[in-house]
């Protein structure tokens, strides 16, 4: 990628809060077109190295840059405009409509004033058809279940038209037929040129979809770099501290798996 | 663009006509009814400037207006204030009075009257002591780490508006019992028997100037109800809109307590009813939280002052209302926000 300036890129980062230092040294590169899944086990600081990331806590050291901008000196609306997040879940008590949830990706380009119009209104509803739920536009969310839901945040982070995507665990808590939906939908969005930056407990999942993988352990980082290298049986065995096998299938997916006895 | 909303009763074009309409119909209603009935000509008749009846005349410019636009001022205000918390907290159960915000701004209100103060410094006083409530009823639920749990902060409210209680008692007790006890007795009651066009006047400054951030924002401000992190990553200044939001919501708040006292549940119950007319875009949710909160206002009013021989409080009757609401909503609602 010599000569792209990267969608997210990170240097030597400090993250944690409350003045506690939960991993430092952090260096990472996000481009176009590329998904960058997140490993390492529960409590590690994923969570803080995203919201350091989204600007939503300060850096405890290093320094973070969207589009080659660093990030301490833009706004919140010039952060969202560059980077746009899917939540894992949505914490709302409001039974909002899917597609006031996803205009509200509007919200970086509209003054603080301003209410969506037409013109945001149909990119909205562009965002959903892409994902293929445009008959969900005006159903509402609590009826909705966890893969719809998913698919209607991932929406509203492509009408919020950043270049770079940040996602929470995006397929956590769905069954098994909606990973599959949210994962295919990931990677159409990495086909169609956008950087995909997500965390994953499951190493498998970072296998199939991702193109690279950074490694999270306590403290810092592991390793990181293209899946099939840095995605060693022994790396995470040291990661989750459980032996694990890796088995190429033959269509060449990796798969990931415990000990048998 | 006309849609019909999936269970909602009123389409998006619809929906304004319908609202102007009631809220016309109650205050109507309410210039006609209690003790001396008016009839549609004595009103339109005086309205026009042709009274058929000096009785008559003198009933509506000095008595039966200044409190249907009293009652119709505070509604609007209190529903404005309930929509706006229950928004920024996202939180179905809160409102002025369950935040304690009212009983906060009477505490600072009746201190104006026992110091004697001016009007204007009374609803300043009002306001003062809402924000510190309110700041109070923050600071003990993010201390408890429970801000985002729905019963925690109505238990922080309950506490809060407890304390202040106990300050209005203690005001009463020190109040001078020929002059100023009446007074502030008659007025916490939560009435609008003694209203006249100056209180109306006075208030409406307050109402104006909290209402205006809200409207203008009003769509921004939906995005709070997704949470601080949420709406900061969609580029919204989620920290300085909240602030601007419960000054607004408190400033109204504090208006309405000094001219009526405290009325209970209207903050609580006209959001609930305006949300299934519109769903939870703010936008949407404030216009009719505001024409249903005037007009519900308007209508209990009349009800207060013709259902008995002798007037019944209106917190009272708005509290036979609002409770059983209460309790349905926390029936509902109940497992989910247990945790």
């Amino acid at each position: 990628m010599g000569g792209v300036t990267p969608l997210v890129e990170a240097r030597g980062l400090a993250v944690g809060h409350g003045g506690r230092t939960i991993l430092s040294g952090v260096g990472l590169s996000l481009h176009h077109g590329r998904i960058l899944c997140l490993l390492g086990p529960n409590g590690v600081g994923k969570t803080t190295l995203f919201r350091t990331l989204l600007g939503l806590l300060p850096p405890l050291g290093g320094e973070v840059l969207l589009g080659g901008s660093p990030l301490a000196g833009l706004g919140r609306s010039q952060v969202a405009q560059r980077l746009a997040y899917v939540p894992q879940s949505l914490a709302t008590p409001f039974a909002w409509r899917a597609l006031d949830l996803v205009l509200m990706g509007a919200a970086t380009r509209l003054g603080p004033f301003a209410r969506p119009g037409p013109a945001e209104t149909a990119r909205a509803e562009a965002a959903l058809a892409l994902l293929g739920i445009g008959d969900l536009a005006t159903a509402e969310i609590t009826r909705l279940s966890g893969g719809q839901r998913q698919m209607v945040l991932l929406a509203r982070a492509i009408a919020q038209g950043a270049e770079a995507i940040a996602m929470d665990e995006p397929t956590a808590s769905l069954d098994f037929a909606n990973r599959i939906r949210v994962g295919k939908a990931i990677r159409g969005l990495a086909a169609r040129g956008l950087g995909v930056l997500m965390c994953t407990h499951d190493p498998d999942q970072a296998a199939e979809l991702g193109d690279e993988a950074l490694l999270i352990e306590r403290g810092g980082v592991l390793a990181a770099g293209p899946v099939a290298e840095v995605m060693t049986a022994a790396r995470l065995t040291r990661l989750y501290d459980i032996p694990v096998r890796r088995e190429a299938l033959p269509e060449g997916r990796l798969h990931f798996s415990g000990p048998s006895d | 663009m006309t849609r019909r909303w999936p269970g909602f009763w009123v389409s998006e074009r619809a929906a304004p006509p319908l609202l102007l309409l009631g809220l016309t119909g109650a205050m109507a209603a309410g210039v006609m009814l209690g003790p001396y009935p008016l009839s549609p000509i004595e009103v339109a008749g005086t309205l026009a400037g042709r009274p058929p009846d000096p009785q008559a005349a003198i009933v509506l410019w000095n008595i039966r207006l200044p409190r249907v636009v009293a009652a119709a001022l505070i509604g609007a205000a209190l529903a404005a204030a309930g929509v706006a918390y229950q928004t920024i907290f996202r939180n179905p159960l809160v409102a002025p009075d369950i935040l304690g915000v009212s009983q906060g701004a009477g505490f600072g209100a009746v201190l104006g009257i026992l110091l004697g103060l001016p009007v204007l410094a009374i609803q300043m006083m009002g306001f003062v002591f809402g924000v510190a409530t309110i700041g109070l009823v923050m600071g003990i639920a993010l201390a408890l780490r429970g801000m985002g749990q729905v019963l925690v902060v109505v238990l922080c409210g309950m506490a809060v508006a407890a304390l202040a209680g106990a300050g209005i008692s203690l005001v009463k007790l020190l109040a001078d019992p020929d002059d100023q006890l009446p007074a502030i007795t008659f007025w916490l009651m939560g009435s609008l028997a003694g209203i006249k066009q100056a209180d109306v006047a006075a208030a409406l400054p307050a109402i104006l100037a909290g209402l205006v951030p809200l409207i203008a924002l009003r769509w921004r401000i939906g995005l709070l109800s997704l949470g601080d992190d949420e709406a900061r990553t969609l580029g919204v200044e989620a920290g300085r809109l909240r602030l601007l939001v419960i000054l607004a919501a408190t400033l109204l708040t504090a208006a309405a307590v000094s001219v009526a006292g405290v009325i209970g549940w209207i903050g609580l119950m006209v959001p609930h009813m305006a949300r299934l007319v519109t769903g939870p875009r703010f936008d949407r949710l404030l216009p009719v939280a505001l024409a249903m909160g005037a007009g519900l206002t308007v209508l209990v009013d009349a009800a207060a002052r013709s259902i008995a021989v002798q007037e019944v409080p209106l917190g009272i009757l708005t509290a036979v209302l609002g409770g059983p609401l209460f309790l349905w909503l926390l029936a509902r609602g109940v497992r989910s926000w247990a945790e």
